[in-house]
């Protein structure tokens, strides 16, 4: 998971330049995102994870901070994983 | 940009298909401001309706450079035939995207077969570019919402089956699917258009229309940042080719007209204030689907980065359409100006695109800001 957290947290800077994100931080509700962002999110966790975000993801808890993020990550892996083998 | 032996045969394809069904046909089709249902036929037997859709949903399975192909030839040959091609692909994608099971299960072949035909409703006559200002508004009742407000500008509304409706929630912005026939869902159309005429634009008055909660799309709070955005990104991307097409167009129209046109005892190719114009032609056509294929190999490579570049291709062919398109009227004189010829139209068209999925002066806010963010990203490394 600190993997991923480190991944997050250099995306996040390209994004949020200039400004010192913590893991536990609200980056929505900060404001200062484009109105691209969410996309551009969406499509770095999709490429980087490995993992596809759906209709059933579409809640704001998933992605509002770096370690929610990073929980939906484990929990999409381990999702996908299972999925694999079953 | 070398193509794959695939993007070269359907790019034949597309090319034979707008040379014989589109090209002869456009200004009629522009004058009536009608799109004809066969050709809407035709599109959908081809599979191409489908085209930003998998093959296992019913789609037809292209790349996005394909897709790109097919939006420049369809745009060569008529914008308002490469619109419907455009906003249909919105909803279908976003449907694909964004969908439950259910909704997928519902109309995901029918919409990539071309037996449904979607359209995107944003737009209202106060939230134009910014999107944040609508006020159609959606209440929630039992199992239903109920929608009420007034959508303008509605590309192919007049015969479109299904519809992407935002509306204001009380849990924030959401997408519906709205159904043609919803009671309560009154479809006015919209013409006297200065481009792309025969798009079939309507406005929609929503009434109390009462829509199942099942047909939301996402969830409430996500229409706006994850729904119509991605939405619109395979919107300006789709956009960004069509402009290319014209560009191509009207360079082609323009080589045709100077090599037989003579004035001053010369051909106008050999006028060299006619050759500048030309060869202006030539680079903005090149560059611009440069930047178009740049786009979409990164949009087939899941690039986040995908979505500034597809604003700058956006900005870039748009812009260079419209500059060749007034290029064209002017080679053409007083024929340019008349509907004898196809570069009225073409000029008319390639305004309208400086306009529609992100106007010019929304581009530049986006890809300056873009541009500085990069460079504060560097700084910030630096230190």
């Amino acid at each position: 998971m600190e993997q991923a957290k480190e991944k997050l947290r250099a995306f996040l800077a390209r994004h949020i330049a200039g400004r010192t994100i913590a893991d536990e931080d609200q980056i929505f509700a900060a404001g200062f995102v484009s109105s691209m962002f969410a996309m551009q999110l969406v499509l770095f966790l999709e490429k980087n994870f490995k993992i596809a975000i759906g209709n059933e993801d579409l809640e704001l808890k998933n992605f509002q901070s770096i370690n929610a993020m990073a929980e939906l990550i484990e929990r999409k892996t381990v999702h996908s994983q299972n999925g694999s083998n079953s | 940009m070398e193509l794959t032996a695939e993007q070269q045969r359907l790019r034949t394809a597309f090319r034979e298909f707008a040379d014989a069904q589109i090209v002869p046909h456009a200004n009629a089709w522009d004058r009536a401001e009608r799109m004809p249902a066969e050709v809407v036929r035709q599109l959908a037997s081809k599979g191409w309706l489908g085209a930003v859709l998998p093959a296992d949903c019913g789609g037809a399975g292209f790349d996005m450079v394909e897709f790109g192909l097919l939006n420049e030839e369809l745009g060569r040959g008529c914008s308002s035939v490469r619109s419907l091609l455009t906003v249909h692909s919105m909803a279908a994608l976003t449907m694909w995207r964004w969908g439950t099971e259910a909704q997928k299960a519902e109309w995901l072949e029918k919409l990539g077969q071309g037996q449904a035909i979607g359209a995107f409703a944003l737009t209202e006559p106060e939230a134009g570019s910014d999107a944040r200002e609508i006020r159609t508004e959606a209440v929630a009742s039992g199992d239903d919402f109920l929608l009420s407000g007034h959508k303008k500008w509605i590309t192919f509304a007049q015969i479109a089956d299904l519809f992407l409706v935002f509306a204001r929630s009380q849990r924030g912005l959401c997408a519906f699917l709205v159904e043609r026939n919803t009671p309560g869902l009154v479809i006015s159309p919209v013409n006297g258009m200065l481009g792309t005429r025969a798009s079939m634009m309507a406005e929609l008055h929503l009434e109390q229309c009462r829509v199942p909660k099942r047909n939301l799309v996402g969830a409430p709070g996500f229409g706006l940042s994850h729904i119509a955005s991605s939405a619109l990104d395979c919107g300006r991307y789709s956009v960004a080719w069509g402009c290319v097409g014209i560009a191509q167009a009207c360079l082609e129209t323009c080589l045709e007209y100077t090599g037989r046109r003579k004035q001053f005892g010369a051909l106008l190719r050999d006028h060299q204030l006619v050759q500048r114009m030309m060869a202006r032609m030539v680079v903005g056509v090149k560059a611009a689907r440069l930047l178009c294929y740049n786009a979409g190999q990164l949009k087939d490579a899941g690039d986040p980065t995908s979505m500034i570049e597809t604003s700058i291709a956006k900005y870039f062919a748009c812009t260079t359409a419209a500059e060749i398109a007034r290029d064209a009227v002017q080679i053409h004189g007083a024929n340019g100006c008349s509907g004898e010829y196809p570069a009225e139209r073409f000029y008319r068209d390639a305004k309208i695109m400086e306009i529609i999925e992100g106007s010019n002066e929304i581009q530049e806010i986006t890809i300056a800001q873009n541009a500085c963010q990069e460079v504060a990203d560097k700084a910030a490394i630096a230190r």
